[in-house]
């Protein structure tokens, strides 16, 4: 028998706000003109406050966390879901200020943008909260269908369309993959329900070749939608042909959604079958440092350079995640959630060099930049050696952890092939560096950009810093999540 | 009675077809769409199977939003298929190649 009390929905209210509020703003651009596109743009970002706000109120008295179920156990709320939620909504307010004046110098200073924005951001926080195949399904293609819409809303630009079209076909392939994997998992567990699913597998005993298989489709259509080697194809493409400010959306906030989804699926139900996923998560790790890392020295196009660095950072995320216990998880979350701000840095750098007529996607483009404005230059130095992972920028504690994490469940040799991958990987960072700080300026026009995002950019890079100095605090809360 | 196997089989021939029809075609673009339904709906004969064949209605449930997200992701596709269109008058697959690297 169904009754409210079951359905919980106090703790869902950060999403059901984030659901009426993508609605109005949908409606009301409708009877805006394109003069007053600003107040889409105030309304989507007064809104993510107010849901900032309502995640805040989740946290339960005296900070006992414990797990709460909603929708019948196909919501779930806990510790994690409340940091990463955080991360997530704080991710898309920041590429929101970002992208305002980008978009405007391109004509392209639309509703739809923020729009699909919010409900991509809906669609990660089911993730997030996710604690049913179901529920996981519907926010992953929540979150991929805003993403690929996204992608292709600069419909003038034809890279951007042959971008979406790519993103797109793949995206729809990782999606079969993944519900192929859920419907044997299902077929052979009886449970749809994230937990369920773990019970019974915790029963069963001997092999199960259809688990087995199911198992393998869904670390396939995961390591589609994470970008790990060998299902990267996408990710260059997309980061080159998207708008930069889409770019910027899909480099973070959807990596953080991601974690997530590796977490649920992997950890929470599959955890009795580690040591089979452990397998192929070591061989993706390390084909995408590998690959990530070495193509990435050949790239001229600022942004598919940052899309082959992503991919060897997303091998990294994967060194945590296969260690399969807490201090592994741990490890991985922390460097999801400082790899994003890095990211959204790097990319907020690209955005404030641009101009209208004017992409600033070439590595060149960064010459100079010393020159042309040191403060922005030194932000740029600290997510780049952030990147590269030189203390003392945050970069350094989460391969740090992340090593640490792999070396005590006794796979040194891993931990060799990833520093050496890194060191590689220093080689392209450090070519931005000297480019920046050792090269003349070849365009020397002026960097004009508004008081906001000079702020939020500021704050970004700051941020790396701090949290490189003082990684102690988020490390407890990233630690806290897992136990 | 028809064995839960053949379901299986049949949902996997048709699973198979689909990802081989997206990786052979080079030419059209649609047919990359019709693989990308035929792979939905190979999983839903998997789910349904299952479902029948446990007992349990659950996974008859999740076909229905399978079903659902399936329209959604075609109007999607077709929807990204005309802007292709629309900016190089062509929906070869083996011509959309412009970004290399």
């Amino acid at each position: 028998m169904m009754t409210l009390e079951m359905l919980n929905l106090s703790i869902a209210m950060p999403e059901m706000f984030l659901l009426a509020l993508a609605c109005t703003v949908l409606v009301v651009d409708v009877y805006l003109k394109d003069s007053q596109r600003n107040v889409t743009y105030m309304l989507s970002q007064l809104g993510l406050i107010i849901t900032l706000i309502l995640i805040s109120q989740q946290t339960p008295q005296n900070n006992e966390w414990t797990r709460e179920l909603a929708f019948n156990g196909l919501f779930v709320n806990d510790l994690l879901a409340t940091v990463l939620k955080y991360a997530v909504v704080l991710l898309v307010a920041i590429v929101f200020v970002y992208s305002r004046r980008y978009l405007q110098d391109r004509n392209i200073f639309k509703g739809e943008f923020y729009v699909l924005g919010l409900f991509g951001l809906l669609g990660m926080m089911v993730m997030i909260s996710a604690n049913h195949f179901l529920s996981m399904y519907l926010g992953l293609e929540l979150l991929s269908l805003s993403l690929y819409a996204m992608v292709a809303f600069d419909r003038e630009n034809p890279n951007a369309a042959e971008a979406a079209m790519k993103y797109f076909v793949l995206g729809a392939i990782a999606s079969g993959m993944l519900l192929y994997g859920m419907s044997m998992v299902y077929g052979m567990t009886g449970s749809l329900n994230i937990v369920e699913v773990a019970v019974a597998l915790d029963q069963m005993e001997g092999d199960n070749i259809v688990l087995i298989f199911g198992l393998v489709f869904m670390v396939i259509g995961i390591s589609f939608k994470l970008g790990a080697v060998p299902f990267h194809m996408w990710i260059p493409d997309v980061y080159h042909g998207s708008p930069t400010t889409v770019t910027s959306y899909i480099a973070t906030a959807p990596k953080v959604a991601g974690f997530a989804m590796v977490i649920r699926l992997l950890a929470e139900s599959m955890g009795s079958f580690q040591a089979d996923w452990q397998g192929m998560m070591i061989i993706l790790a390390v084909l995408s440092m590998a690959v990530g890392n070495v193509i990435a020295i050949a790239q001229t196009n600022l942004k598919r350079l940052l899309a082959y660095s992503t991919i060897s950072h997303v091998g990294f995320i994967m060194l945590g995640l296969l260690a399969g216990n807490q201090e592994g998880y741990s490890a991985a979350m922390f460097y999801t959630l400082t790899y994003t701000l890095m990211s959204l840095g790097g990319f907020g750098i690209i955005i404030l060099l641009t101009r209208k007529g004017f992409e600033a996607d070439n590595i060149n483009d960064l010459k100079g930049l010393n020159q042309r404005s040191p403060w922005f230059a030194f932000i740029m130095l600290i997510v780049v050696f952030s990147m590269a992972g030189v203390p003392p920028t945050v970069g350094f504690w989460a391969k740090l952890a992340v090593l640490k994490a792999v070396v005590n469940i006794d796979m040194l040799w891993l931990a060799l092939v990833a520093v050496f991958f890194s060191i590689i990987g220093i080689f392209y960072y450090l070519r931005i560096i000297k480019l920046m700080y050792f090269d003349d300026a070849e365009d020397k026009s002026e960097i004009n950009c508004t008081r906001d995002m000079q702020i939020a950019l500021s704050a970004n890079g700051l941020s790396v810093l701090m949290l490189g100095l003082y990684p102690a605090a988020l490390m407890s809360i990233c630690i806290a999540a897992f136990s | 009675m028809i064995p839960l196997s053949s379901y299986l089989i049949l949902g996997a021939i048709l699973f198979a077809i689909s990802i081989a029809g997206i990786f052979i075609n080079r030419k059209n673009v649609i047919v990359l769409l019709m693989c990308i339904e035929l792979m939905l709906l190979a999983v839903n004969i998997n789910f349904i199977a299952f479902s029948h064949f446990l007992g349990d209605t659950a996974g008859q449930v999740f076909v229905f939003f399978i079903l659902t997200v399936a329209a959604a992701e075609a109007a999607i596709g077709l929807a990204i298929l005309v802007v292709v269109f629309r900016n190089r008058q062509t929906i070869n697959v083996s011509e959309l190649n412009t970004m290399k690297g």
